[in-house]
């Protein structure tokens, strides 16, 4: 039977991982799609998930009174949806909105924690990737606050 | 083989500190605080200059300012100013109109490598209005589309309503791959949202065989050479566009010192491998 481990394997974020871990983490993946105007999770609900995104776009974005909804990043083909699941209190910060339909691996995000706390090297192995996605996105954030090209 | 002309006007009688009369011909709004001026010669003379070149622009009574061209360098009879409202002097190049008159001495300064990027891929990256300086880069790529390799033109923006050239920026995206990207957006907007550099991983380039050409403010270019070094490309194919303050544009006095370059004689348009060393430091 075909299983999702190939797909899995070939996504940029797991791209290095030891196999024996993707075969682990195959077993909380499954297929989703959604379809451009769904939220894929709202703020505040609980983050159980996270999605590696094999085509599409969605926007994080934050509703603001009396400015609607502002879209404070994208993410597309390859890259990953969603870390508050790996952090207490697994609550969602922002709302997930397609932008251009997407199809995804969604991963579950407890039972890929009791996985870590089974195995501390796989937990090793994913915190290291998921805190290089955070720097890199904390430092596009930090960039984008200086406001680069507005009027000196 | 066409090449770039690299005949350039200087200036009336030789002399380079003179600025020549031009007429504005066109004036286009961009955004709300971008404008194009389209300028020519009163008796039509033939004009000519390279990608990456800049002219200073003089209004009587304001003062005098450099530009980057912005225009097609197979346009003959004319020069085009992108120019943002940020000054007196572009305060009061805004308000002309059509039939006026300003002074123009140039172009001067250094151009983009587009003849020695034959063959190779392209990645060029434009961040507000350095959009401007790299048009004419495309202008001339797509005249000569089949002698480079994959083309990408990627481009940070402050919001939707701030992106230049829109009409533009579709009409080539058949011929060359265009990203665009914004800061900040509502959710009308369908396009990507993040700092430009995130664009570099959307593309793909043979990293031996590419050259890339940047412009934009300061920060977004260390931050976008960091990401092409990342992806093992070579610093001597990475070209800037610097900006400091030129007043005489021949290297004569001094005010665009940038170590021991002039911007407006070795410059605009740098190599990063001759500059890695002063590029960044806060004192230069």
């Amino acid at each position: 039977m075909e299983t999702l481990e190939p797909i899995l394997k070939e996504h940029l974020f797991f791209k290095t991982l030891d196999s024996k871990y993707i075969k682990l983490i195959t077993g909380c993946a499954q297929n989703a799609r959604f379809k451009e105007g769904e939220f894929i999770f709202k703020e505040g609900q609980s983050a159980d998930k996270f999605y590696l995104i094999r085509e599409g776009k969605i926007a994080l974005q934050i509703p603001c009174p009396a400015r609607g909804a502002i879209t404070i990043q994208t993410v597309s083909n390859n890259e990953v949806l969603g870390f508050s699941w790996l952090f207490p209190p697994y609550k969602w910060s922002f709302d997930a909105k397609v932008v251009e339909d997407v199809r995804v691996l969604e991963i579950d995000g407890k039972c890929l924690r009791k996985k870590c706390e089974g195995d501390h090297d796989l937990g090793y192995e994913l915190q290291k990737r998921f805190a290089q996605m955070i720097l890199e996105r904390l430092q596009a954030t930090r960039l984008q606050l200086l406001d680069l090209y507005e009027t000196p | 083989m066409k090449t770039l002309d690299k005949k350039v006007i200087l200036s009336s009688c030789q002399n380079p500190m003179t600025p020549i009369p031009f007429i504005i011909k066109n004036i286009y709004k961009d955004t709300h605080n971008i404008f194009t001026l389209e300028t020519s010669l009163a008796n039509h003379s033939n004009l000519s200059f390279l990608p990456g070149q800049f002219n200073m622009l003089y209004v009587f009574g304001a003062g005098e300012i450099p530009i980057s061209i912005s225009g097609n360098p197979q346009e003959k009879q004319s020069f085009t100013h992108t120019t943002r409202i940020v000054g007196a002097v572009t305060k009061a190049l805004s308000k002309l109109k059509k039939g006026d008159m300003i002074g123009i001495r140039g172009p001067f300064g250094t151009y983009w490598p587009l003849n020695d990027a034959y063959g190779k891929d392209l990645v060029i990256v434009a961040g507000g209005i350095g959009l401007a300086p790299v048009r004419p880069i495309i202008y001339h790529i797509l005249s000569e589309r089949k002698k480079y390799g994959k083309i990408s033109l990627l481009y940070g923006t402050r919001t939707p309503e701030d992106i230049l050239y829109k009409d533009e920026l579709k009409e080539w995206s058949p011929r060359i791959n265009v990203f665009t990207t914004v800061d900040i957006a509502d959710s009308k907007w369908k396009g990507d949202v993040g700092i430009v550099t995130k664009l570099i991983s959307k593309v793909s380039f043979r990293p031996g065989n590419t050259v890339s050409m940047i412009c934009g403010p300061e920060i977004m270019m260390r931050f976008t050479i960091q990401d092409l070094l990342n992806r093992e490309m070579n610093e001597k194919n990475i070209f800037i566009s610097m900006e400091r303050n030129m007043k005489c544009a021949i290297g004569f006095c001094g005010h665009c010192q940038f170590g021991p370059e002039f911007i407006c004689k070795n410059g605009p348009v740098m190599c990063y491998e001759k500059i890695k060393n002063i590029f960044g430091i806060r004192e230069i």
